[in-house]
């Protein structure tokens, strides 16, 4: 496959960044989109210059860290699927591909398509945890028992993997998508009761601080998910919001 | 969390324009009933239709419910302001290429320029109708003030931009509705009120109250206008 890619390059934070266009011969179907920007960077390491930064790191789907905005779309055209789960034979011979960094307030670009999500791990630490002894004495999980259905949905939001894919498509750079996954997974079980209200209100507080977009309901980030994690959990976190909000004493 | 804190947080902006959304859904269908008289162009239909525009003036608890819906329009005006405000912050740089049709409807896209549009249509509805009831010129007809007379001007031959307000209407309307259509689902969803049993039937009736509410509505200057042709 021949392909144009156009790739945004930008050297730091604060500078202004622009689009530059490549031709890249000889590319495999079977390749990962990955191994695509590989073979990109080699050709331009081959010529003398900068490669293209870009993060990424277990190239099986689970750890998070692919990030691109490829062709209009978070982690490609593909559903279900992060970024180093893209086939080159999605694409055709001739495309052009444009490839962007996550776009948020609260990603700010670090170089090229890296983009700093440490604003997703602010907001665990501020609620999405909790608050048991681990030091040798811990319970067994399934001392408690915790209907299937209830379990099942808990597991659902827990495979959210914090890749910011969410962020990425909503048109308000919405990160309601994320911390509702990450609150639902202990809202749905019994070890997350006590800390239930509180935790719901911390971790809002703490996303509406990091300069996240407000909700539409547009949906765009749960098709984009590539882990199908899907809208019932922001509206179990509008109910326990709500519901934290007329209970609080303060 | 403080109090003052939770007031300004962006899930309590979203209830407030859930509850004024969905609080104006109900003024629609109040408001609809209402003009569906209009289709009784008779002297009886204009008795029945300037005695219900005299009830709807003056009886003291729809004079409640109307300052209700004045607030309910201003919160939803000015929380949908400040809430497009703080997106637009949220994404300084925007995407050379972004496809936003591939993962979302075009109504939950353009909510704010739909409200615009609905927004300067109300503002020139409250003016030719509203302030004409409320403080002329309007002439009387068995002692009450005729409203239907003045509905029936506006869209009739009388007024030479009549087609134009015709136009203009209809315009509104598919505005309304496709503002509704994405609206009316997405208030509930606001709210947490989702189920996987009774979400799917929000979601018909959202529909079907953002295609049939607004249908009626510009059905009315319609006819008006073509009978006076």
């Amino acid at each position: 496959m021949n392909l144009t890619l156009k790739v945004w390059r930008q050297d730091g934070p604060e500078a202004t960044g622009h689009m530059d266009t490549h031709a890249l011969g000889g590319v495999s179907p079977d390749m990962s989109f990955l191994e695509m920007m590989d073979m990109l960077n080699d050709q331009i390491i081959r010529a003398g210059e900068e490669p293209v930064a870009f993060d990424h790191d277990c190239r099986e789907g689970i750890c998070g860290m692919c990030s691109m905005f490829i062709n209009g779309e978070a982690h490609g055209p593909g559903r279900g699927v992060t970024t180093c789960q893209l086939h080159m034979r999605s694409f055709n011979d001739g495309d052009t591909i444009a490839i962007e960094p996550w776009r948020a307030q609260a990603f700010p670009v670090i170089k090229d398509l890296t983009v700093d999500r440490s604003a997703f791990d602010r907001v665990i630490q501020a609620g999405g945890y909790i608050s048991v002894n681990t030091s040798g004495n811990t319970i067994d999980a399934n001392a408690i028992p915790v209907p299937k259905e209830q379990a099942d949905d808990a597991f659902s939001a827990a495979t959210c993997i914090g890749c910011g894919a969410c962020v990425a498509s909503c048109k308000n750079a919405s990160a309601m998508l994320f911390v509702s996954a990450k609150v639902s997974q202990f809202a749905l079980l019994p070890q997350g009761q006590p800390e239930r209200e509180s935790r719901v209100q911390r971790m809002v507080e703490q996303m509406d601080k990091e300069g996240f977009g407000n909700c539409t309901n547009t949906g765009a980030c749960a098709v984009e998910c590539p882990k199908g994690i899907d809208l019932s959990n922001i509206a179990r976190m509008n109910r326990d919001f709500m519901s934290a909000t007329v209970k609080s004493k303060k | 969390m403080s109090n003052s804190g939770i007031l300004r947080s962006s899930l309590a902006k979203k209830y407030v324009m859930a509850l004024s959304g969905l609080f104006l859904c109900l003024f629609l269908l109040g408001h609809l009933a209402g003009n569906l008289q209009l289709f009784n162009t008779s002297a009886e239909g204009q008795l029945a239709f300037n005695e219900y525009a005299h009830f709807m003036t003056t009886f003291p608890l729809v004079k409640l419910l109307s300052y209700l819906t004045y607030a309910a329009v201003l919160f939803h005006v000015v929380d949908g302001i400040a809430l497009t405000i703080q997106n637009r912050k949220a994404r300084p740089t925007g995407y050379v290429k972004e496809k936003g049709s591939a993962n979302a409807s075009w109504s939950s896209r353009n909510m704010g320029i739909l409200g615009t549009i609905i927004l300067v249509f109300f503002v020139s509805h409250m003016q030719n109708f509203w302030y004409v009831m409320h403080f002329g010129p309007i002439g009387e007809s068995d002692g009450l003030k005729d409203l239907h007379t003045v509905v029936m001007t506006f869209f009739g031959p009388e007024n030479g931009l009549a087609g134009l307000a015709v136009a203009g209407y209809v315009l509104a309307q598919f505005a309304l509705g496709f503002h509704l259509i994405h609206g009316f689902q997405s208030g509930f969803q606001s709210l947490g009120l989702r189920h996987s049993k009774y979400s799917p039937l929000i979601d018909r009736a959202g529909l079907l109250f953002g295609i049939g509410v607004p249908t009626l509505f510009a059905s009315i200057p319609v006819y008006l206008f073509f009978i006076q042709l």
